[in-house]
């Protein structure tokens, strides 16, 4: 079909749009100037000042390990979420599941974060636990939210596999669980990985929820971003950026190599 | 030595898991049921309610800092105070319904932006090779996967006076302009941090368009742009609908863009809610701005993605 160049000139300035000021931040990093934005020669004292900061190296330390557990902890009850709702016919409370593990999809961070925070004050009143608020209220907080995306993903694959699979195993004598670890976990962990990465960002991105459930002594990496930021601009947070946005351009682009080799060598 | 060929066994390290579970008895569907389900029990529905109940409560200062709804007198006797003030206050003070009118429109015109924006970039991705389809699909996600906060940054030091864009400005002669901390700051912060989510969704739509129907548009005489009307268009409202969801559910709770990019008079009701909460300890009135929410905004929303959804699978 013949094509003007309407499309191609706007989709280029939409590319433009969302990359310009990435660019500019990560150039920016590189100033030799406290001032951000006027340019003052190439540096990299930015990076060095970062690498001294020990605050903000405690809090990435602390936003990885929140990360991780909470995108594992989400990955276990979301996939076992998913495999409830789309493997087992009916089950008493199947449609409030469906609703619960949904809802949080559309609940606007202030009020998950605040009806989280008034939960964990209300119960450490009844029961004592959980003592204070910290990492742990946090990756409570975190898993909640991210097994509604882990859900979502896994539901997907799983009602797209064949399910003629996993039925060959159980006329074959299989049990269930037999044939949930030998069948289906093989065939769905692409969508494992994709649940978890997608959960272990979603962690790591968090401000708002986090920022609710959090106790003194647990700052995380946005929050000590956005205390910084509240004081204005300054180049060592350009630096972090550049080192962040570096590493998952390169992540992205390994991942997308990686997935345009497989149909080539599949071919082969 | 002949060594008997032993069938492969493959490597599963799951498999200790499975023998656990196999000896302790548990089978049956409760084992795969309960854990999500006690779990979002405990850590989302009850928390909503908890939200209702701290909503009925006073405000004092204190550790928590609200009354409880249940008390017990002198005679023994257990009383129930609801205190419906808060609620009351919400209706009373104009700020409230005022950021909510507010939210609701900063999230539908930013939508209806990312719409315009997002529409010939999917149709362009949809419509490139296939080589190039890869190339352009991830640097669509990339920005996605780096830090939300740090992509707003970007866009104060872009915006800011002397920034690159009044640089630019100036370069070229024209007047200084002051676009940080004012509303159409906050319309650009939303339509760029949620573009990829309108892009994704209208891609998939378009990239299953059928090509002969075009053909057969374009035989029958049709201009293209008449085509894109007639067929293209329409064929495309469901992946429409999903990527206007996907931006105007989190851009109508927005706190991060209006606090950072808006100015003092940027009124949004998730920046209201946080202020009366870190700014007032207020927390009741500050939960009964979340069940106003939850009421006005959400479970609206959630009958919405429910009716689409239901659209998209009936498909």
């Amino acid at each position: 079909m013949k094509r003007g160049p309407f499309i191609p000139i706007v989709a280029t300035l939409g590319f433009i749009f969302l990359y310009a000021p990435i660019i500019s931040l990560v150039v920016f990093s590189f100033n030799a100037s406290k001032l951000v934005t006027v340019w003052g020669g190439f540096s990299t004292r930015w990076y060095g000042e970062l690498f001294a900061n020990e605050q903000v190296l405690g809090a990435g330390l602390l936003s990885l390990q929140i990360a991780a557990s909470s995108a594992t902890l989400a990955l276990i009850l979301g996939t076992l979420c998913a495999v409830a709702l789309t493997r087992f016919r009916r089950f008493r409370g199947k449609t409030l599941l469906g609703a619960m593990v949904s809802a949080p999809l559309v609940m606007p961070d202030v009020i998950t974060g605040l009806s989280l925070l008034l939960l964990f004050v209300g119960l450490q009143e009844l029961i004592g636990w959980p003592a204070g608020r910290g990492t742990l209220t946090i990756i409570i907080a975190h898993a909640t939210f991210c097994m509604a995306y882990v859900t979502v993903v896994v539901q997907s694959r799983l009602s797209d596999l064949d399910i003629s699979l996993e039925e060959a195993a159980q006329d074959l004598g299989a049990t269930p669980a037999r044939v949930f670890f030998d069948i289906t976990l093989p065939i769905i962990a692409p969508a494992l990985i994709s649940g978890w990465l997608l959960s272990f960002t979603l962690s790591l991105d968090d401000l708002v929820i986090a920022s609710f459930v959090a106790g003194p002594d647990s700052n995380t990496l946005p929050m000590v971003i956005f205390s910084k930021m509240k004081l204005g601009v300054s180049p060592d947070i350009n630096a972090l950026a550049s080192v962040i946005i570096g590493i998952v351009a390169l992540g992205v682009v390994i991942a997308t190599v990686l997935q345009l080799r497989r149909p080539a060598a599949a071919r082969s | 030595m002949v060594q008997a060929s032993a069938p492969r066994i493959p490597w599963r390290p799951w498999g200790f898991i499975r023998d656990l579970m196999g000896t302790a008895g548990m089978r049956g569907r409760w084992v795969v049921i309960a854990p999500p389900f006690l779990w979002l029990l405990i850590f989302f529905l009850i928390p909503l309610l908890v939200i209702i109940k701290i909503s009925f409560s006073q405000s004092v200062v204190g550790q928590p800092p609200y009354l409880p709804l249940l008390t017990l007198n002198d005679q023994g006797d257990v009383q129930l105070t609801l205190h419906l003030s808060n609620f009351m206050y919400l209706g009373q003070d104009s700020l409230y319904l005022a950021a909510f009118l507010s939210s609701l429109k900063i999230a539908l015109i930013s939508t209806i932006v990312a719409l315009v924006v997002g529409y010939p970039i999917a149709y362009f991705i949809a419509r490139s090779s296939d080589r190039w389809r890869n190339i352009l699909l991830m640097l669509v996600i990339l920005p996605f996967w780096s830090s939300f906060l740090l992509r707003v940054y970007a866009w104060i030091g872009f915006l800011k006076n002397n920034g690159v864009i009044d640089n630019l400005l100036q370069a070229f002669g024209l007047p200084q302009v002051t676009i940080l901390y004012t509303d159409f700051a906050v319309y650009l912060g939303i339509v760029y941090t949620y573009l990829p989510f309108m892009i994704l969704p209208l891609y998939t739509n378009l990239v299953k368009l059928d090509e002969a129907l075009l053909e057969a548009s374009a035989d029958l005489g049709a201009r293209p742009f008449r085509t894109f009307l007639s067929v293209t268009l329409p064929l495309s409202i469901p992946g429409m609908v999903a990527g206007s969801l996907l931006v105007f559910i989190p851009a109508i709770g927005e706190y991060v863009i209006p606090q950072l990019l808006g100015g003092p008079s940027t009124l949004m009701i998730g920046r209201v809610l946080w202020d009366e909460f870190f700014s007032n300890r207020d927390w009741p009135m500050a939960a009964s701005v979340a069940i106003a929410m939850l009421v006005v905004v959400v479970v609206p929303l959630m009958f919405l993605q429910r009716a689409q959804s239901a659209v998209v699978e009936r498909r």
